[in-house]
């Protein structure tokens, strides 16, 4: 099968736990028996989908981010860097220019515009990225160092990597951080196809709004895998038929499910329902990119 | 005053509904910050009034007034977020994905970009059913920064307690190792872990607990869906042992905690059972825990 394009499928939900890790690495797990896929982490401050597979080590590299280091030498203390940066990052102490690197977004406002060039960038460590392989499946995910704040510059340069190395591979997905955040917003944003994970119980229901307005706001395709389906209510099914949202499968809640998922396990070949499921949301959402249903 | 602060790592481990269950076991003594701003559920469950509401501004957005605009070029130049494009040929700022930087005004040689404030979310003051009150919040769309919100939720929190003298301030604390979850953890007497029997719960416990040890808080776990997976229990359990962290609870697999979310009650309302009596338990020792 040639592929016209390749499809980037992002999965995302209103808040962790609802799922979301279980059906990105099932889902991969499943179209790499037939074809070469990427699975990418992006929940970078708590990545854990690597979990489920035990795979070469393919690629390891440290993940930086731009921050101005201070030129002593140069510096005329003209005092304009401090009032530029917007975020507080660079303070004038007496006769001292402190850079404080947990704070920077890498504006290069400071460094730029300083008249004497004594503050320029330099790269600062923010996390780790590895890149894992299990025959046809490509597994990357990057870690952020623990005390840094800033997961949108991992997130961007996590997705770059993956543009780069595997921009031959039909189908990438993408295992979005929790919430409504721009973390979220950064995960998502390139992607062709949303597909967001909830409950079927009020919490649930509750998150799952709040990720619909994201999408929407974002002007993304998306459509809704409803897990655990049998626990809670029917609300969450109520409320995607009259907001016209597709329910692209219900995964059935059953404790055997949620026992091999403790255990790190992919559990849709012992689950035929599951598997079924799990053609049902790739068959969706490549008709609704290429046929653009969405 | 003490300050308790319920944390998890990552969601869906059960710890909006037991931070719940404690509320209502505290009962009017207790004031509650929900600082899970990003996906904000205890509301849901503690039949909130909203009595009061305020829009909480943060950080900035450019925006350029085009009656003076040039053209030339450089704030699409200067930009390192890509927030600025030429769209029907005038210059435009994407409002997601600008981050109030600044620079892009700071080299606008008609002036033409002001910064405003960006509206980043909304907070509230309700009285709730436990007979006390709660201070949450709701995040922005794609907001920055929702530790600066959590931080206002619990400083908010803070006065209301010392002003009306109660006992303790339970905070439903954020999910990750962010910023959100430093500013839920900042100033905390207690930090209570809930964790679940899987590969990820434990992986998650041992991230946060990491976090929670720079900060020197006393902390004590409870471990839901004990009888899951029972082997991943006890690799729990000998971690808390080797970190000096109180085994408050376990609690086993149990619909109860969903079917009383559906009836949008906490689990000690739903249940009169085997969970009541365990998280009575955990409430207890947390309180003496805090007292000493
Ligand atoms: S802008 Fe440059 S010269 Fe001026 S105080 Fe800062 S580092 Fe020194
Ligand atoms: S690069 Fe931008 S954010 Fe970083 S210190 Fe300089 S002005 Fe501040
Ligand atoms: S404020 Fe900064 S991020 Fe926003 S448009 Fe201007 S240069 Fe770009
Ligand atoms: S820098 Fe100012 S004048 Fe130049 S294109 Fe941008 S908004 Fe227009």
């Amino acid at each position: 099968m040639t592929n016209p394009k390749p499809l980037k499928i992002a999965i995302a939900s209103g808040k962790g736990g609802t799922g979301k890790t279980t059906l990105s690495t099932n889902l991969a797990a499943f179209i790499a028996e037939q074809d070469e896929v990427v699975l990418v982490d992006l929940d970078v401050e708590e990545p854990n989908s690597g979990l489920f597979f035990n795979g070469i080590l393919t690629h390891e590299e440290d993940i930086f981010k731009m921050i101005p280091q201070w030129d002593e030498s140069k510096c005329t203390l003209c005092g304009i860097c401090p009032k530029v940066c917007n975020y507080h990052a660079v303070i004038q102490l007496g006769p001292t220019i402190l850079v404080f690197p947990e704070l920077c977004h890498s504006c290069y406002a400071c460094s730029e515009l300083c008249p004497v060039d004594a503050l320029p960038m330099i790269p600062k460590k923010t996390g780790t990225l590895r890149d894992f392989q299990i025959e046809k499946l490509h597994f990357v995910e990057s870690h952020l160092d623990i005390g840094e704040e800033q997961a949108v510059p991992l997130i961007s340069k996590t997705k770059k990597y993956v543009a780069r190395k595997y921009s031959h591979v039909s189908i990438t997905i993408f295992d979005s951080p929790p919430g409504t955040s721009c973390l979220v917003m950064e995960a998502t944003k390139d992607a062709d196809f949303v597909i967001l994970v909830t409950e079927p119980t009020p919490f649930g229901l509750h998150d799952l709004s709040l990720a619909v307005e994201t999408m929407r706001a974002l002007k993304k395709p998306f459509g809704v895998v409803v897990n655990r389906y049998g626990i809670g209510n029917d609300e969450v099914i109520h409320y995607c038929r009259e907001e016209n949202i597709s329910i692209l499968s219900k995964i059935p809640n059953k404790r055997k499910i949620a026992e091999l998922y403790s255990s790190g396990k992919l559990m849709y070949r012992d689950f035929p329902e599951v598997k079924h499921s799990l053609s049902d949301i790739l068959d969706y959402c490549i008709t609704a990119v290429r046929g653009g249903i969405a | 005053m003490k300050e308790i602060v319920v944390i998890s790592g990552k969601g869906g481990t059960g710890k909006t509904s037991i931070t719940a269950s404690f509320a209502m076991m505290g009962g009017s003594d207790v004031v509650v910050a929900d600082c899970d701003v990003d996906a904000a559920d205890m509301h849901l469950l503690m039949q909130p009034d909203f009595n009061f509401s305020e829009d909480f501004y943060s950080g900035e957005v450019a925006f350029v007034d085009q009656s003076n605009c040039i053209s030339c070029g450089k704030c699409e130049d200067v930009c390192r977020f890509d927030a600025i494009s030429v769209k029907k040929n005038l210059y435009v700022v994407d409002p997601l994905s600008c981050e109030g930087c600044g620079y892009c005004a700071r080299v606008c040689p008609t002036k033409t970009i002001v910064n405003q404030e960006r509206l980043a979310g909304k907070w509230f003051i309700s009285k709730i059913k436990t007979g006390s009150i709660m201070v949450h919040a709701r995040l922005g769309i794609g907001a920055d920064n929702s530790g600066k919100l959590v931080a206002k939720v619990k400083n908010e929190a803070k006065e209301i307690a010392m002003e009306e003298r109660k006992g303790f301030i339970l905070v439903d604390g954020s999910p990750g190792i962010g910023c959100p979850v430093v500013s839920s953890l900042s100033g905390a007497n207690f930090v209570v872990l809930v964790t679940e029997t899987s590969v990820s719960g434990l992986h998650d416990l041992k991230r946060v607990y990491e976090l929670v040890k720079k900060f020197n808080i006393k902390a004590g776990c409870i471990i839901n869906k004990a009888d899951v997976n029972p082997e991943k229990c006890s690799e729990i359990e000998q971690f808390l042992k080797e970190n000096e962290i109180v085994h408050l609870t376990d609690l086993p697999y149990n619909e109860n905690f969903t079917r009383a979310m559906v009836k949008g009650q906490t689990i000690v309302e739903y249940d009169h059972g085997e969970l009541k009596e365990l998280l009575n338990d955990g409430w207890e020792k947390i309180k003496n825990l805090v007292a000493n």
